[in-house]
């Protein structure tokens, strides 16, 4: 039984996502399941949070979004839609002349995966190169300046190699090389992990100005929930594989409806409340080809009853803009039905 | 190279599973086997000369001699079976004195770091540069040519590589958490040496020992056959020599240089089949994936971007 | 009013900036630890946060005597071991242990985590037999949450998660029963999830144990969970201590102001001014003259570039390296 979600009218969502599901096969091995029936959707300019843990498969679905999964991962179900054009149908011809332009990704790290014999000028040109057609190199040479100004570089420093490059500098130029063709969504994967407090709050300033100055749109993968705090309007809790909780920050925060949430904000620490203790989840994430049959938080959950071992909760809405995979939720709107 | 996934055990499993490095390995047991059943196995007696009739040189290959016979009436086949002892002898030893003075300079070269790391380092870089081969011949025709100085002068120039891979193997383990955690502790240098170090370059010394065994192996080959070897034993090298020098070729006399280079092809090709499955069973090409949770050790394959194939493009509301 | 456990005084690591330090100049080396001065109690837990460069590892690996000092004094229970021979230290290594970052990293893949817990019996040739040496094993893993502990023993690393691994290295810390631990960011490679179970484990052991605690981190989240007191530094220097509590809701340094300012906070109605540094850390070979962080400091006046400040009291527990502090 799956509740009809009802999407936020406000306005034809730029990227669709519904049901998309991933499997990893392996000839000696039953697949494993990276995803399952993720749904959600990103408006114009907004700021999604994908969050989870190791396993939990936010990476994976970021290069499912972009038909970059490796030579072992088999999108099996579901659909993507990027302004109404379905991305799964695509031939490869065609999903290639969309990424870069229309979605552009910044892989976790990024920063490290600068060529560091050519210099960090030409390696952005060369991204603009291989996405636009023909340019004169008088024209990419100004867009490279452009670039580096957006991200904050000293357009002088195009021809320095990236070792003349601080970490947080070439965060930035990869934030640059994502941005080169313009893209309406720009999907970040933990683009802060490595890096101080201080130049993560700078990398975080930077793509918060960007977003309002271009009506960028964010998928952002992290670990962080203080991160996602600081910078998402949205945020999609992700647990081995699954959609555990979506909805907006607030509600995220101040209502968390999914145990896995609930036990997660507990162990997160927040440096304005310093003497809280915190709490942990026991055991781990599920490995995706160990996984156990219901509910995958069934091991760890806390609240965990009888039918959670059983079968995978769906999703159910508690409102339109908020959705948890728990079966508790759908004991509550029934007990909320019955006094109603 | 790193070693992981249940040490030696492990590794010997995946071995196991290498259908090169099993091809290998069986093919090194069957010639060894045959070099030390050589006895038992061989027709005649190598040496001995069955006909003295003129007419009999190179006999080519009958019911009475398998391989045929050589120039002066000796089997074939019962020289092959005695050959592989002294090729492989030769291999062995040789390899093992290159092996040990390669690992011992490589280790101490890497642990100890400094100069006597620069030092160790030159010495073996001028080693390296010297020509082996030249450097053999002349150094066998100075003195009597014998299986000892054969051995001794393959393995005294055999080692350069050996020390280079070690040295980099030492380093490299040397610098990692667990070996600074037991100096923390306060181990000392034998300590760490002998629990930490010695076995995680034990694995590569190994592979590199097989490969070396059949560089030894072809070395002494060519010293042979060029007429350095010990005219006292019979190698396959050597075999090649007689039958080059004694107009085999001209006899149309194939067996006799067919045969021995044919022994010599077998062991190289088996260690060398056996070195590749060995590097790959230490070396697991299953990288710890990224994305399959916890990092332990998951039957996933090697992160490669490529573009994804849709399987059920039809699944479009 | 008795000895604290650890004293260190104007500690001094230098690097020098190419191959011979012979006839260099000052200009040419890395200030890693430039004269750092705290004292740490037994069972008491200290915080050293600072970002990368700052030189907490340095400083750790110092107090470990994998480095040697280059000036100064490190007073472990009354000797000074600053310059001490290497008999001295191997002494003191029985009562000071590490705990690494890396849990992947730290363990040895060919040893049984048996072996590995039991290294520090053999090298200090405490409990000659192999009973002596399980019994202690075990103890000790038991104490850092891996039970039962007869089952690991005949593990090996690969067969552990991350979070088992850390208790791994918290039990090999822990069989010599040491009197300080070293804590090198032991939780930034965890999930989220595990990192509180092993915080709770380090902050237990310091009470039930009176084990002192250094706790090294650059993330200001985690260290309320265990630290009793902070220091903050920066470029080589403490710019500030105090207690936890006291540092955490009113830093007085600028620095410290600034990074409190920006740790995200798992709150989303929460309105903040974040005051973002530019630019980033610099050089540790050219220090910037008088205080080494007026280039960056929103409260720079021109005094600043003139007078290297000293810790002073504040108040309460606390103390600042800064000229204006006290101001409003």
């Amino acid at each position: 039984m799956m509740t009809e979600v009802t999407p936020r009218a406000r306005q034809q969502p730029l990227l669709e996502v519904k049901r998309l599901s991933v499997d990893y096969v392996d000839p000696s091995q039953p697949p494993a399941q990276a995803l399952r029936d993720i749904t959600f959707t990103l408006q114009r300019g907004e700021a999604l949070g994908i969050v989870g843990e190791s396993g939990c498969g936010k990476s994976t679905l970021m290069l499912a979004l972009m038909r970059l999964l490796p030579a072992a991962g088999r999108i099996v179900g579901g659909s993507v839609q990027l302004d109404g054009i379905e991305l799964l149908a695509l031939a490869e011809r065609e999903m290639a002349a969309l990424r870069w332009k229309r979605i552009a990704m910044i892989f976790q790290g990024a920063m490290n995966a600068l060529n560091p014999v050519r210099t960090v000028g030409s390696q952005i040109a060369e991204a603009i190169r291989l996405h636009e057609d023909a340019s004169d190199a008088r024209t990419i040479d100004r867009r490279v300046g452009e670039l580096l100004d957006l991200v904050g570089i000293a357009a002088s420093r195009r021809n320095q190699y990236p070792f003349q490059y601080s970490g947080g500098m070439r965060q930035r130029a990869m934030i640059a090389m994502a941005l080169a063709c313009s893209p309406d969504i720009v999907i970040a994967d933990e683009p802060t992990t490595a890096l101080d407090v201080m130049i993560q709050a700078q990398i975080l300033q930077l793509l918060s100005d960007l977003r309002r100055q271009l009506n960028l749109s964010i998928l952002l993968v992290t670990h962080d929930l203080g991160i996602v705090a600081e910078l998402c309007d949205r945020v999609l809790v992700m647990y081995g594989g699954v959609l555990a909780e979506y909805a907006g920050v607030d509600a995220i925060y101040n209502t968390p409806a999914h145990p896995y949430t609930q036990e997660l904000l507990k162990a997160f620490p927040d440096p304005t409340r310093p003497m809280q203790r915190l709490a942990s989840i026991h055991g781990s994430p599920p490995r995706l080809n160990d996984l156990p049959p219901g509910c995958r938080f069934a091991p760890r959950c806390p609240q965990v009853f009888g039918r959670c071992h059983l079968t995978q909760p769906p999703v159910y809405a508690i409102t339109p803009d908020h959705q948890a995979s728990c079966f508790l939720v759908e004991a509550q709107q029934t007990r909320e039905a019955r006094h109603a | 190279m790193e070693t992981t996934a249940g040490g030696y055990r492990g590794v010997w499993a995946r071995l196991r599973r290498n259908p090169m490095g099993m091809i290998g390995l069986v093919m090194l047991a069957i010639a060894i086997g045959v070099a030390v059943l050589a006895p038992w196995l061989s027709p005649y007696d190598p040496d001995a000369v069955v006909r003295v009739n003129i007419m009999d040189i190179y006999q080519p290959p009958s019911p009475a001699h398998w391989l045929g016979a050589d120039d002066a009436g000796r089997d074939v086949l019962s020289n092959f079976l005695y050959g592989a002892r002294v090729s492989l002898i030769v291999g062995f030893f040789a390899s093992f004195i290159s092996v040990t003075m390669g690992g011992l300079i490589g280790i101490a070269a890497g642990f100890l770091g400094g100069r006597t790391e620069g030092i160790l380092m030159r010495f073996t870089d001028i080693m390296l540069v010297i020509p082996d081969l030249p450097l053999a011949v002349v150094i066998v025709a100075l003195t009597k040519p014998s299986l000892t100085t054969i051995i001794l002068v393959i393995g005294l120039l055999g080692w350069t590589g050996t020390a280079r891979l070690v040295r980099a193997q030492t380093l490299s383990v040397k610098q990692r958490k667990f070996v600074m955690r037991a100096r923390a502790v306060g181990a000392g240098n034998s300590y760490i040496i002998r629990r930490h170090i010695f076995p995680l370059v034990l694995p590569l010394i190994v592979v590199n020992t097989v490969l070396v065994i059949s560089l030894a192996i072809l070395n002494e080959s060519t010293l042979s056959f060029l007429g350095l070897g010990d005219p006292a034993t019979l190698s396959w090298g050597q075999m090649l020599n007689y039958a080059f020098t004694r107009g085999a070729m001209s006899a149309g006399a194939w067996w006799a240089l067919v045969v021995p280079g044919f022994g010599i092809v077998w062991v190289v090709l088996s260690c060398t089949l056996l070195g590749q499955g060995l590097e790959q069973a230490l070396n697991p090409r299953l990288t710890t994936h990224h994305l399959a949770g916890d990092r332990t050790l998951q039957n996933l394959p090697r992160l490669q971007l490529e573009p994804t194939p849709v399987e059920q493009a039809g699944n479009v509301s | 009013m008795h000895e604290p456990l650890l004293r260190v005084r104007g500690l001094r690591k230098l690097f020098p900036v190419g191959r011979r330090a012979l006839g260099r100049s000052p200009d040419q080396f890395v200030h890693a630890v430039d004269d750092v001065s705290f004292d740490l109690a037994a069972g008491e837990a200290l915080a050293l946060v600072g970002e990368s460069g700052c030189g907490k590892s340095t400083l750790a690996l110092t107090l470990l005597g994998l480095e040697t000092a280059t000036a100064g004094s490190i007073h472990f229970e009354g000797n000074d071991l600053a310059a001490a021979p290497a008999s001295v230290w191997k002494a003191a290594r029985r009562h000071i242990q590490m705990i690494f970052q890396d849990p992947y990293e730290s363990l040895n893949p060919l040893m049984t985590v048996g072996e590995i817990v039991a290294e520090p019996l053999h090298v200090h040739k405490l409990a000659p037999n192999a009973a002596e040496r399980r019994r202690r094993s075990v103890a000790a893993l038991e104490d850092a949450g891996l039970k039962p502990a007869e089952h690991f023993l005949a593990r090996f690393p690969h067969e552990l998660s991350g979070g088992q691994r850390q208790r791994v290295a918290i039990a090999t810390a822990l069989v010599l029963e040491p009197r300080l631990l070293v804590a090198d960011e032991p939780v930034s490679m965890l999930d989220v999830s595990i990192r509180a179970e092993i915080l709770n484990l380090l902050a237990d052991l310091k009470m039930r144990r009176s084990i002192a605690v250094l706790f090294i981190t650059h993330d200001l989240g985690t260290v309320s969970a265990v630290a009793d007191r902070i220091a903050v530094m920066y470029l080589g220097r403490i710019v500030e201590t105090g207690a936890i509590l006291e540092v955490m809701t009113t830093p007085r340094h600028p620095y410290t102001q600034a990074l409190l300012s920006v740790v995200p906070a798992p709150n989303p109605r929460l309105r903040r001014q974040h005051i973002i540094l530019q630019g980033e850390t610099p050089d540790p070979v050219k220090l910037p003259t008088g205080c080494r962080f007026h280039p960056r400091c929103p409260m720079a006046v021109e005094k600043c570039r003139q007078v290297d400040p000293a810790l002073q009291t504040v108040g309460g527990t606390q103390a600042a390296a800064c000229i204006r502090v006290g101001e409003a």
